[in-house]
C-alpha cells in the first residue's frame, strides 16, 4: 500500500488555531519535531524519551484537566511499545482524550527499520479491540479532514491512525530540558509551578 | 489502633491525592478498594507499572497529585520510565508491596524482591521502608510531603513481614 500522506501537513491541521484548550503530548522522535515545526506552545509537552509513555501521560493529564482537550500525537513505533496503555485509556472512557498515530511503518530514529504495522498489524483495529468507541485508519488524502476533526472535536476516547510517507523532514528541534518543559506547561495550564 | 492500610488511605486524603494508579497486588487490595470507592480519587487499573509512572507525570502536569501502587516484581518494569521523572523533576510517590523476602515461598519472586531497593536507588528514587504497622502512617505521610515539597521521587517499601507472606499449599 502506498503511504502518500505528509506527516507535517497533517500535524499542521491537527494543531491549527489550537487556542488554550488543547493540550498536546507528542511521542518521542519525529512527532516531537512535527509538533515543534507546526509552532511551539507551552501546552505541548515534548517527550524526548519515555518510549511507550505518551498515552499514559495523556491519560493522567486528561483526568486532571477534564475541561481541556488532550491530544497525543505519536508514531507507530512509540505506540507499539505502549499498546497495553490503550486498554486503560479505553476503560477510563475520558471524553476529552484523543490519540493520533502518524504511522510511517518505520522506526525513524534508529535507521528506518520496518515496524509490524508494515507487516499486517493494524493499530486502529487494536484500539477498537481495546475498547475505543471511535477509531479511524486514514490512508487517503480525502479522509484527512475527517481524521483531524475526530482528533480535535469528537467525543473521546478517540483513536486515529494516519498512514504517512516515510520520507525524512527538515530538522525542527524543540527544547529538551525536561524540567523547563514541565514548568512552562504547568504555568500555562495550572497557573503555578 | 487503626489498620495500617486505612492509615495509608487517610494519608492520601490528607495530602489531597486525586489519582491512584495501580497494578493489582494482594497487599494493596484494601487500599485499591477504598480508592475506587472514594469521591475524591480516581483509581486506574493498569497493565504494566511503567504506565503508572507516566500517568502520574501527566497528572502533575495537569495539577493533580497522584500515587502509584505496585508489587516489587513490578519495579523492574518501571526503570526506563523513571528517567521521565528524573529528567523533568516530577514528584513521585509509589508504595511497593514487597515479595521475595520475609517468609517467601515462591522462588520466582526472590530475584526482583531482593534487587528492588537497588534498582530504585539507581533510578533516582529514594526508598523508605516499613516493617511494623505503627511505622506506616508516619512514613507514608513523610514520603508524600517530601515528594511534593521537593519534586523528589520516593518509594515506600512495605515489607513482607508487615503485609504477611502469601500462603501457598505445602509442596
Amino acid at each position: 500500500m502506498a503511504a502518500l500522506l505528509k506527516r507535517r501537513e497533517i500535524v499542521a491541521k491537527l494543531l491549527a488555531d489550537r487556542g488554550e484548550d488543547l493540550l498536546v503530548v507528542p511521542g518521542l522522535g519525529q512527532p516531537c519535531y512535527d509538533c515543534f515545526a507546526a509552532g511551539d506552545d507551552p501546552r505541548t509537552f515534548y517527550l524526548w524519551g519515555a518510549m511507550g509513555g505518551a498515552v499514559p501521560v495523556a491519560l493522567g493529564l486528561a483526568i486532571a484537566q477534564p475541561e481541556k482537550r488532550v491530544l497525543v500525537i505519536t508514531g507507530d513505533g512509540e505506540m507499539l511499545m505502549g499498546l497495553g496503555s490503550l486498554t486503560a485509556a479505553a476503560a477510563e472512557a475520558l471524553p476529552n482524550l484523543a490519540i493520533c498515530v502518524l504511522d510511517n511503518e518505520r522506526y525513524g530514529e534508529t535507521g528506518q527499520q520496518q515496524t509490524v504495522t508494515g507487516r499486517g498489524t493494524n493499530l486502529s483495529a487494536i484500539a477498537a479491540g481495546a475498547g475505543f468507541g471511535t477509531t479511524k485508519l486514514v490512508t487517503d488524502a480525502a479522509d484527512v479532514a475527517e481524521g483531524v476533526r475526530l482528533c480535535r472535536e469528537a467525543t473521546g476516547p478517540v483513536f486515529v491512525a494516519f498512514k504517512v510517507d516515510d520520507a525524512p523532514e527538515a530538522a525542527a528541534i524543540p527544547p529538551k530540558d525536561g524540567a523547563f518543559l514541565k514548568t512552562r506547561f504547568r504555568q500555562a495550564v495550572v497557573g503555578k509551578i | 489502633m487503626s489498620d495500617w492500610r486505612d492509615d495509608i488511605f487517610d494519608c492520601f486524603q490528607e495530602a489531597g491525592i486525586r489519582q491512584v494508579a495501580y497494578v493489582p497486588d494482594a497487599g494493596h487490595a484494601r487500599l485499591i478498594d477504598r480508592a475506587h470507592a472514594s469521591n475524591d480519587m480516581r483509581a486506574v487499573s493498569l497493565t504494566t507499572e511503567e504506565d503508572g509512572i507516566a500517568m502520574l507525570a501527566g497528572a502533575w502536569l495537569g495539577g493533580d497529585k497522584g500515587v502509584m501502587l505496585m508489587q516489587s516484581s513490578g519495579v523492574g518494569n518501571t526503570i526506563n520510565m523513571l528517567s521521565l521523572i528524573k529528567n523533568c523533576q516530577f514528584p513521585l510517590v509509589t508504595l511497593v508491596t514487597m515479595r521475595g523476602e520475609w517468609g517467601e515461598w515462591n522462588t520466582w519472586q526472590v530475584p526482583m524482591g531482593q534487587s528492588t531497593p537497588g534498582h530504585l536507588e539507581l533510578a533516582g528514587v529514594t526508598c523508605y521502608r516499613c516493617d511494623k504497622p505503627e511505622e506506616v502512617q508516619e512514613t507514608v505521610a513523610t514520603a508524600l510531603r517530601f515528594a511534593f515539597y521537593t519534586n523528589s521521587a520516593v518509594a515506600v517499601l512495605l515489607g513482607q513481614r508487615l503485609i504477611g507472606a502469601k500462603i501457598f499449599p505445602e509442596d
